[in-house]
């Protein structure tokens, strides 16, 4: 058996030298214990064992996997991708070595070789190594399926932030988790959100206790790293009264030949004057050029604006995936709540994103803002699915809307799919959509004044998306531009 | 510097340029003039290797390399800078950051160190100062929502921080007031006028020879140069028309 995954992995790893194309695309050698391949009743009790859970979390998966038998996959969105095989998979994988780590210096050096791979910020590296001065960016590092290494758990202790793996949370603070897990994203919301009830690997909780500021900007990496695993990571954030906190999420997949499904469900909850800013950069593997591999991509975000003032903040920069299904949405149930959604998918070669939000408007006075730029390049799809309710008894509703879509090509597609739902007169909706071609006038220009043909799309693409870009946090925007031009890369001519 | 012989080009199979044949020695401002449509703007983008324009014959010689074997950006890279008749809009993108980007990218492929933010700063706001240009304007994105006299002078200020050796200016001129033409005009002695540079002017009007005085000047009609002569030949085209002095 481990001899078959030594063998594995060493052909994941040839093929990713081959692959020279996709940046992030190798395997690293950790051995990695699965569970049985398939699905059943006895794969959710093993997952739940092996994170040493309680009776009820048990209860709890078992319930919803008996929800999910019941249910059928959806087909509404404008994707198209082989019948997937839900017995043909792993849904578990850890590292084997399971290692409490005292300080970072200890950290399995070849999981940092992943992360240097993985192109950690200089900045967060200093943060990691402890040099004076640096940014402090905590790091819950999510290797393959289990947290391996979390930072500056000290730190936000004494402000009294609760940053853990969803794991240690359901056995360190099971009245929290109870509390609101599944209240955002109940149990039975989708087909694939109730998979990830059942079968939810690992992932991130946070909790910001009343009128605290977090006091750093909190991010995950998540990776993939075993072949054939399904990837089902669950986060919850709930920020108490008063109480700010910037989260960031950010991934990168090796190269793999067989599609993977990732099926992840993220609930955010603010209370009264809470602020919640949730920045996404997502680079699943999306495949070769010819179409081949890539990550199916299906993930469920909602967050709650309970209380009166309360703010959520979706940013988010999709590049990855061959198949990505992505709605984050906002239920504005507080008065004068304000959702916001910022989003820049980008589509090449054969990737297909159906995504966009949905802010339900429950709360009066309420507020929303969507801005979404979508970019297709090579024969690529990309949808922009949206929606705008408002409730009867919500009056003085306001939401501003603005879908932009930039081909690259003529053999791509963009499509906008708005719905709104307004029951109150007093709703004042706008709604704006644009369809561009990227000019040969400025790929020229910007060739003439000295960049070369993939500098100068980047520059204009990056221009396109700034509205978008300039939202998200310092750390994540150069990382962001860079990935815009590196997955357009080869689109140009 | 530049030496073109006997050039053809085409834009969807349709002959633009037919056997243009033109020497800009260094340390030389040539004009060119010509009735619209004649192929002054096809010229520049030739020049600097636009997709679609295609040479059909001819070569052109860039300080002895051959300019037609190389990309854009390497054209650019080598020296070649044009001044657009309609600079182009990027939206999103600031003049700052497009400006920086194209020059270190330049600097790069000639084997230079790259500017930082700071020296870039300063060189950006000298050159607005020369063309007397608001640095404000560098902060907002490339052309957009710029008047067009704003353009024109936004695409000397781009020109004085690029420092190229060679400048094809196309229309430059249109579209400003008296005052701003003065100062472009200067703008484009002070930057290149000098022994190892030259420049292609391409105008349809006397007024910026009066500031730029060129050392020669061209008629181009018909996708060729029909006549040459010193700047008195501007001044009787100014007086006289195309016909008059072409059937002269
Ligand atoms: N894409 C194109 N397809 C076909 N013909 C074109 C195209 N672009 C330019 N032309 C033609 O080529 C000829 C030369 O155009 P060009 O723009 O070079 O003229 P010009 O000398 O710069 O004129 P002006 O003084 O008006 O700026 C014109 O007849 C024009 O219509
Ligand atoms: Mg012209």
């Amino acid at each position: 058996m481990s001899e078959d995954i030594d063998i594995q992995d060493r052909e994941a790893r040839e093929a990713a030298e081959k692959a020279a194309e996709y940046e992030h695309g190798w395997s690293s050698d950790i051995e990695t214990e699965f569970a049985e391949k398939g699905l059943n009743e006895d794969t959710v009790r093993f997952i739940s064992a092996k994170k040493g859970e309680p009776e009820w979390m048990l209860d709890w998966r078992l319930k919803a996997f008996r929800l999910w038998q019941e249910m059928e996959e959806p087909n509404w969105a404008k994707l198209g991708y082989p019948e997937i095989d839900y017995q043909d998979a792993y849904y578990y994988a850890a590292p084997k070595k399971k290692v409490e780590l005292d300080s970072l210096d200890d950290l399995d050096p070849e999981i940092k070789r992943v992360y240097d791979k993985l192109g950690i910020p200089l900045g967060e590296q200093e943060v990691l190594a402890g040099v004076k001065g640096a940014k402090k960016v905590a790091v819950d590092a999510v290797f393959d399926s289990v947290s391996v290494a979390t930072s500056f758990r000290e730190e936000l202790k004494r402000a009294g932030v609760i940053f853990l793996s969803i794991s240690e949370a359901i056995r360190e603070y099971p009245d929290l988790v109870k509390k609101w897990l599944g209240k955002v994203v109940p149990q039975h919301d989708n087909y694939f959100a109730t998979l990830n009830s059942a079968v939810f690997s690992d992932g991130t909780f946070v909790y910001v206790p009343e009128g605290v500021r977090c006091p750093m900007e909190l991010s995950t990496y998540f990776r993939i790293n075993a072949e054939n695993t399904g990837q089902f990571e669950r986060t919850l954030i709930v920020a108490e009264k008063g109480s700010y906190v910037s989260y960031l999420e950010g991934c990168t997949a090796p190269m793999r030949d067989e599609n993977q499904l990732h099926a992840a469900v993220v609930e955010l909850v603010a209370m009264e004057d809470a602020e919640i800013k949730y920045s996404t950069v997502q680079n699943w593997y999306p495949g070769n050029s010819e179409g081949v591999g890539g990550i199916y991509n299906f993930v469920t975000k909602r967050a709650l604006c309970q209380g009166a003032r309360s703010k959520v903040s979706w940013t988010q920069v999709e590049t990855g995936s061959a198949v990505t299904w992505k709605y984050p949405s906002c239920v504005l149930n507080g008065e004068d709540s304000v959702g916001e959604f910022y989003s820049v998918a980008v589509t090449n070669n054969y990737q297909q994103a159906d995504t966009g939000t949905k802010m339900i408007h429950n709360g009066r006075g309420s507020r929303s803002t969507i801005i979404s730029k979508g970019i297709s390049a090579g024969k690529s799809d990309n949808t922009y699915r949206g929606m705008v309710r408002v409730a009867a008894n919500a009056d003085g509703v306001r939401n501003r809307t603005e879908c932009d879509s930039l081909l690259i090509g003529d053999r791509c597609g963009a499509h906008t799919v708005p719905y709104i739902e307004v029951k109150n007169p007093t709703a004042q909706i706008e709604h704006e959509a644009t369809t561009s071609k990227i000019s040969d006038d400025q790929l020229f220009y910007a060739m003439q004044r000295g960049l070369d043909d993939e500098e100068a799309m980047a520059l204009i693409v990056n221009g396109f998306a700034k509205d978008v870009l300039k939202e998200l946090p310092m750390e994540f925007a150069v990382e962001a531009q860079k990935l815009l031009a590196i997955s357009l890369e080869g689109s140009v001519g | 510097m530049l030496e073109i012989e006997n050039l053809t080009a085409e834009i969807d199979g349709k002959t633009i340029l037919n056997g243009l044949t033109l020497t800009v020695p260094a340390g030389e401002v040539h004009a060119i003039m010509g009735p619209n449509g004649a192929g002054k703007s096809t010229l520049s983008y030739v020049l600097g290797g636009r997709p679609g324009y295609e040479v059909t014959g001819g070569s052109v010689r860039f300080n002895g390399e051959d300019l037609l074997d190389m990309e854009p950006h390497e054209r650019a890279a080598a020296g070649l800078f044009l001044g657009f008749q309609y600079p182009v809009e990027i939206p999103g993108v600031s003049n700052v950051q497009f400006l920086r980007e194209a020059l270190n990218s330049q600097r790069k492929a000639r084997g230079e160190e790259p500017l930082t933010g700071g020296e870039f700063l300063k060189l950006a706001k000298e050159k607005s100062a020369l063309l007397k240009l608001d640095p404000e304007m560098l902060k907002r994105h490339v052309n957009v929502g710029f008047s067009g006299g704003e353009k024109k002078r936004a695409e000397m200020v781009q020109m004085g921080i690029l420092d190229p050796k060679f400048a094809v200016l196309d229309e430059t001129d249109s579209g400003l007031d008296i005052d701003a033409l003065r100062v472009v005009g200067e703008g484009i002695n002070s930057i290149m006028r000098a022994p190892d540079k030259a420049v292609l002017l391409i105008t349809h009007y006397q007024r910026l020879l009066e500031v730029v005085k060129p050392d020669k000047v061209s008629i181009l009609s018909q996708g060729r140069i029909v006549q040459t002569g010193g700047p008195e030949l501007a001044v009787r085209l100014e007086e006289e028309g195309y016909d008059a002095v072409m059937a002269a």
